[in-house]
């Protein structure tokens, strides 16, 4: 049983449930504990074991599932042209003829005793030694299929077949129903075998497939998207990108927003504890201890939406709306040629709804900078004190209009730090109607972020940086 | 494990029952991970929503098994000094300021300075011994002579750093005190720690713990469980009641009613002598089942239909079981 289960573990790491050494250790005593006799108790002892999070306990269940199915192969229906019970009596006598060519090849014996139990043990020794678990690509099933057949010996069957069909054919057509149609028979009968054992192994080399390598085509895919330019980033990848966004935000957040203050034991702060006990005679009676606060992190994000970052805007929002979900404090605003505050929509709406709304409400039209900026220090500006971090989306290309420096000054000014992140790469900056050479002066950063990956590492910085002070 | 308990871990079955007769209906799932937690001496991290029993669970088993049930409520800048130990500074200071004349007279006659610290040297550690200990929860589960029942209650409202120091706890059962040494559990105390999800737990507490997680009710093992915890009332009406929740739990609400407020809403019905489910009892106590206004806003529409179906299923269940 310990390979099995070591598959299993294989299986389970697949669909992302962490089984370390030491789990596999767990896993090995809880089941020495509860045996295997009871199905249930073995999966759910197991489950308890080893899956860690309901997510994890959902995945378990789907793969335990279909690890475990070893149903016998399915039940042939003998329906049809092929010589059903009535003709099975009449063929037997003749079928002794070819019972020594038969015990050459334990395969065909197999696949005329029609054996589905014994076919399915078969399959799967076989498949162990060529080693199909190991199966990684959608494309090597067939390569795998075929692989474990020959472990099987097809090919065995196969020669008998075609030998049993020469000699059907042989002593010509007079002899009819004699030895020459036993023979064909025998034949027909062992082709339609082989055919089944060929589902048969496509089906279990699939099962295979699903179990190890499904997730791992869908992490390659992840993987991809996490470093494709947020521009090139298409429609149907938008739910993909959701969910990796989303991770990445509440990675961040569960990093981040834990604690604010943090005794620091085994220090003390002697001043508080001399005013504290100072009712006690200055007799130490209640310790104080250092501390060291941590503030939360606040954060404004501004959101460019206009036409020139059409393409990256809607990733814009979805990192927008991700963040919103796990940051307590966060204030969100989205412009084009003014700017709203979007709060209250990342607030109240699913994700589905909340980006076409806001694109709805201000998406698409001509950028001007000069003018959102203004709409934000006359509606927004009073917010901003020395605590928050103002992140900024956008380009920079403001149509040529008044850039409105002097506000960029006074946020500058007024907050912790100022943060930009644009989607075009350096070179272009200032090229054309970009004014972003301007603005960077009253950045604390300004960087390209074009990819999810660059869009983690910054907010990554960023909250780091709380953390520190 | 002392000799009578340890014939309780026999099987899963007679878990679900010891449980039962402390008035705790257990899933099997339950069962089982009390069963494995037992036989590998590994602690339970128990999830699900506020109200599923989380808690209760652990109560229980303490009550079954007839060991002491010590509780460690977590918080916000939990630390060491509450969980698991303190030193009672007070006691020592009041120690020191009584003894102060005696300790005049005991180095009174020691010729210098020199001499008097020798001489304090000679009593050593009397101010740190296990006089002055103060223990905490952690430290009391330990050293149960007959083990215990320790439940951690929401290790997520903890610090990341507490979670770190509960792991030598939860793997080797052992504490280590700087200035006494380590203390190791004679008998290790079975441990649940519950979680409501407002953080996600370390890899490597979880790594650690069986993992269990105790979901909603179905209508059947909620019926059992209102059976069990208010055991005065008519079936019908416990049907139709658990009908009704279980309808309320489809809806889109911001806090879906779990199994404590089934019972207090069972108990409420109870004290208002009400033998059917109206309407207007309904809306009168929906405040019971539901904790946010605007959930009950969004349901109160609804009553009458809600009603209505929930007198229908009380009707044919019981219809089927007589």
């Amino acid at each position: 049983m310990q390979r099995p289960l070591e598959n299993f573990f294989r299986a389970l790491r697949a669909v992302d449930i962490r089984v370390s050494p030491a789990e596999s250790i767990d896993a090995h005593r809880t089941v020495d504990v509860v045996g295997y006799s009871d199905r249930q108790l073995f999966k759910d002892a197991l489950c308890v074991a080893l899956a860690k999070t309901p997510d994890e306990v959902a995945n378990f269940d789907e793969c335990f599932e279909m690890f475990f199915q070893r149903d016998e192969f399915s039940d042939r229906d003998d329906s049809d042209d092929e010589d059903g019970g009535s003709q099975a009596p009449e063929s037997a006598e003749s079928d002794a003829d070819f019972a020594d060519q038969l015990g050459n090849v334990p395969l065909a014996e197999m696949v005329m005793d029609a054996d589905g139990g014994e076919l399915a043990a078969a399959m799967e020794q076989s498949a162990n030694r060529v080693g199909a678990t190991e199966i990684r690509y959608f494309s090597q099933r067939g390569y795998f299929a075929r692989r474990i057949l020959d472990d099987m010996g097809l090919r065995d069957l196969e020669r008998l077949i075609a030998a049993l069909r020469r000699s059907g054919e042989g002593p010509g057509d007079d002899g009819g129903d004699g030895e020459g149609g036993a023979a064909q028979d025998l034949a027909n009968r062992l082709e339609q075998g082989r055919r089944y054992l060929l589902d048969e192994s496509r089906q279990y080399v699939e099962r295979q497939y699903e179990l190890y390598a499904r997730a791992n085509g869908e992490n390659l895919r992840e993987e991809f998207l996490m470093e494709t330019r947020m521009s090139n980033l298409e429609h149907r990848d938008f739910d993909r990108m959701h969910r990796i966004v989303r991770r990445m935000a509440k990675r961040l957040a569960s990093r981040y927003s834990r604690r604010r203050k943090h005794t620091k034991r085994g220090q003390l702060d002697i001043r508080r504890t001399m005013r504290r006990n100072m009712p006690h005679d200055g007799i130490p009676f209640e310790v104080l201890w250092k501390q060291i606060k941590i503030e939360r992190p606040k954060i404004v994000v501004i959101c460019d939406v206009s036409k020139s970052v059409a393409a990256a805007a809607r990733f814009l929002l979805l990192f927008l709306y991700s963040m919103h979900e796990v940051i307590a404090h966060l204030e969100a605003y989205a412009f084009s040629d003014s700017l709203v505050s979007v709060g209250d929509i990342l607030e109240n709406n699913d994700v589905e709804q909340a980006i076409p709304e806001i694109m709805n409400a201000i998406g698409f039209r001509s950028t001007d900078y000069g003018q959102s900026l203004l709409d934000y220090e006359e509606g927004f500006m009073d917010d901003l004190d020395r605590q928050t971090t103002v992140i900024i989306l956008g380009d920079g290309r403001s149509n040529f209009t008044d850039p409105r420096i002097d506000i960029m000054r006074r946020i500058h000014d007024r907050s912790r730090s100022v943060i930009w992140l644009n989607p075009e790469p350096e070179t272009f900056w200032g090229t054309g109607d970009s004014e972003m050479p301007r603005y960077r002066q009253f950045c604390h950063v300004a960087k390209t972020c074009s990819t999810v990956m660059h869009l983690e590492r910054v907010v990554d910085d960023i909250l780091k940086s709380y953390a520190r002070a | 494990m002392t000799e009578p308990s340890a014939a309780k871990f026999d099987n899963v079955e007679n878990i679900v029952a010891g449980l039962g007769d402390q008035g705790y209906i257990a899933s099997r799932q339950i069962a089982t991970a009390i069963f494995v937690a037992e036989n590998l001496t590994k602690p339970i991290l128990v999830e699900g929503s506020a109200g599923v029993g989380k808690t209760e669970l652990a109560l229980a088993s303490a009550a079954w098994l007839g060991l002491p049930l010590i509780r460690m409520q977590c918080y916000e800048g939990l630390d060491e000094s509450k969980a698991l130990y303190e030193w009672k500074y007070g006691k020592q200071l009041l120690y020191t300021q009584i003894l102060k004349d005696k300790m005049g007279d005991v180095l009174g006659d020691a010729p210098g300075l020199d001499a008097a610290m020798q001489k304090l040297h000679g009593f050593g550690d009397m101010f740190f011994s296990e006089q002055f200990l103060e223990p905490r929860p952690l430290l009391k589960a330990l050293r149960q002579e007959h083990g215990a029942v320790l439940l951690i209650d929401e290790i997520d409202k903890s610090d990341e750093e507490f979670e770190a120091f509960l792991l030598e706890i939860l793997s080797a059962y052992q504490v280590t005190i700087p200035e006494i040494g380590t203390i190791k559990s004679t008998v290790p105390p079975l441990v649940f720690l519950t979680s409501n999800n407002m953080r996600e737990m370390g890899d490597a507490l979880k790594r650690r713990c069986l993992h269990l997680y105790i979901p909603l009710p179905d209508a059947k093992l909620e019926e059992q469980i209102v059976a069990a915890r208010v055991p005065d009332i008519e079936a019908k009406l416990r049907r139709k009641l658990v009908s009704f929740v279980q309808q309320l739990r489809e809806q889109d609400l911001k806090k879906l009613p779990s199994i404590s407020e089934t019972l207090d809403w069972a108990r409420v019905l109870m004290l208002l002598h009400a033998d059917d489910l109206a309407p207007d009892m309904v809306r009168d106590t929906l405040n019971v089942l539901l904790k946010f206004e605007t959930d009950i806003n969004a349901v109160r529409p609804q009553i009458a239909e809600l009603t209505r179906k929930a007198r229908q299923d009380g009707d044919r269940g019981y219809a089927t079981t007589t």
